[in-house]
């Protein structure tokens, strides 16, 4: 049988750690994507993420730790890795003075993988995969962010890649082109294309990624698949009760942290502590009046918050 | 930028040509005196003005942006990831400032052939040794001087080369290629310190007149190349070493 031997992770670190001078801007961090995830990097601005990326790809040399990408060591193997690894990082990069179409011929002739006798056929696809085919003769000082943003992913689809490294894939985009950028990220992702998108946008990562990581200060606080990472969260609930205190007493006894507010009873739930069914159980049981009983999940928002700090200060 | 090196021996012959006034010999730049009796003078004049300044000077803006353009636009993430080996992109950015340097020394031998062809007669040039040699030869003379200046404008590339590896404004990387080189011009005519003179960058940049003479005189030319040669080793290296360990911020 003959098989191309994927690796089970497209990009896996171990104790990858950066620093400038005594500040660790990324910490000993232990990144696992899984080959055809689409993977949510989430963290704060100045959190190192992007940082993460410049040293995935080359760009940042490593300070400590280990790094592969496609299986191929970081940075030894990179010639061999980065053919196959589209990527826009902090933002599209282009010769002002020259048109998008002439920009794509210029990266792509950079690139000695590059077949130069598709190369026109290729341009134009991936001009075509961002909608900028009209726009593609005119100069890039002309264009708006969103079609900088647009050409910049359209330069990442040049070749049929393994990978997509997509730092803020839609900074700058309107409603529109956000959703087109989205529908875009999951057409790549149904021909099993990895993708890996940095973001603090949480509502777009929430909406097209199977697996998240999220990182603060330089550190991984969370990892996993969005299933494995919903299911370990906590609940917050909330009941209004005219018999406050007997509420309270029966939540406590059963080893549940609650508050009252007037007739408002709320309380934590932590994960696999106790079903929410099985409270609403007890106080009817104990004939406690409950005139209203909600559970709520927290949003990725609350949870982003939760493990990265609120307020500005959150990244040094 | 080419075309500011073409208006040097234009505004030149031009200048000679208004002012209907013989030049005394020993007047303003060496062979200006000649431009009015033979025009392909002109180009031998502009090389000498422009020799000095405004070569290095345009030698500097094109090395200075060569790393540090890239770097200040961005575009240099996007090369390196596309991916380009980052030896190979210095080899690839030298050999573009080398070009420029041909390229700009053509253009002004060229022009000044032109122009002065236009504007003034042509005839058998006198050596600087007295000998007089005749037009095609004199031509020969005049490429061996495009070879003698672009190879000086060669340490000079890499120079820039190296000093745009160090930050991402490339404007500061084409200034200080400009001050050092007219550093090295200051240094070369001090005579106290006329022991590092054989080793400053622009000692033997005016040296093409050697050209001029018969029988004809190479060993400048030599000794030049070897010096230049010695600076694209030196801060080719610097370049690599600081090149292919330099974290890509920008």
């Amino acid at each position: 049988m003959t098989q191309t031997l994927e690796p089970q992770y497209a990009i896996s670190t171990s104790d990858l750690t950066k620093t400038f001078g005594s500040q660790r801007a990324v910490d000993a961090i232990d990144l696992r994507v899984p080959t055809g995830s689409v993977f949510g990097f989430l963290g704060p601005n100045g959190s190192g993420k992007t940082t993460t990326i410049r040293m995935l790809l080359g760009l940042a040399t490593i300070s400590s730790g280990e790094a592969t990408l496609l299986g191929h060591p970081v940075p030894s193997g990179l010639g061999a890795a980065l053919p196959k690894v589209g990527a826009l990082v902090e933002g599209p990069a282009f010769y002002p003075y020259l048109s998008g179409r002439d920009n794509l011929f210029r990266f792509d002739s950079a690139n000695r993988d590059a077949d130069s006798k598709t190369r026109a056929v290729r341009v134009d696809a991936a001009l075509a995969r961002v909608g900028l085919t009209q726009a593609a003769g005119k100069k890039v000082h002309a264009y708006s962010l969103g079609m900088k943003q647009r050409l910049g992913i359209a330069n990442a689809l040049l070749q049929p890649r393994d990978l997509l490294v997509l730092d803020e894939p839609t900074n700058g985009l309107d409603p529109q082109g956000t959703r087109e950028v989205r529908n875009l990220i999951r057409s790549l992702a149904s021909e099993g294309i990895t993708i890996f998108i940095s973001s603090h946008l949480l509502a777009e990562i929430e909406q097209i990624c199977t697996h998240l990581a999220v990182m603060s200060r330089g550190k991984i606080v969370a990892q996993g698949s969005v299933e494995d990472l919903s299911a370990s969260q906590t609940l917050k609930l909330t009941l209004v009760t005219s018999q406050t205190d007997a509420a309270l007493e029966l939540l406590s006894a059963a080893g549940i942290d609650a508050v009252a507010d007037g007739n408002e009873v709320s309380a934590v739930l932590l994960p696999n502590q106790i079903e929410p069914e099985r409270i609403v159980e007890m106080l009817v049981l104990a004939k406690v009046g409950v005139r209203s009983f909600t559970v709520q999940a927290p949003t990725l928002e609350d949870r982003f918050v939760l493990l990265t700090g609120e307020g500005f200060e959150v990244a040094q | 930028m080419l075309a500011t090196i073409s208006l040097i021996p234009i505004a030149l012959s031009i200048a000679v040509k208004l002012s209907g006034a013989t030049v005394l010999p020993g007047q303003g730049p060496p062979f200006l005196d000649r431009v009015s009796h033979n025009g392909l003078f002109v180009a031998f004049t502009a090389m000498v003005v422009a020799t000095p300044l405004f070569l290095p000077l345009t030698i500097a803006v094109v090395a200075g942006d060569t790393i540090a353009g890239e770097a200040s636009t961005g575009t240099l993430r996007y090369l390196l990831i596309a991916p380009v080996n980052r030896a190979r992109l210095l080899v690839v950015k030298f050999v573009g400032a080398a070009a420029f340097s041909i390229a700009a020394v053509v253009t002004l031998l060229v022009t000044g052939i032109v122009i002065g062809s236009i504007l003034f007669p042509v005839g058998p040039v006198t050596l600087l040794s007295g000998n007089v040699i005749s037009i095609p030869a004199t031509l020969i003379r005049i490429l061996l001087i495009g070879v003698y200046v672009t190879i000086s404008l060669l340490g000079l590339s890499a120079l820039g080369l190296f000093l745009s590896t160090l930050t991402v404004i490339p404007v500061g990387a084409m200034a200080a290629t400009v001050i050092v080189s007219t550093v090295m011009q200051i240094l070369g005519s001090l005579p106290q310190v006329a022991v590092i003179h054989p080793y400053l960058l622009s000692y033997y940049w005016l040296g093409f007149a050697d050209v001029l003479r018969n029988p004809l005189s190479l060993s400048s030319l030599w000794s030049n190349s070897l010096l230049q040669l010695s600076y694209i080793v030196i801060f080719g290296a610097l370049s690599y070493s600081r090149f292919t360990s330099k974290d890509i911020l920008s």
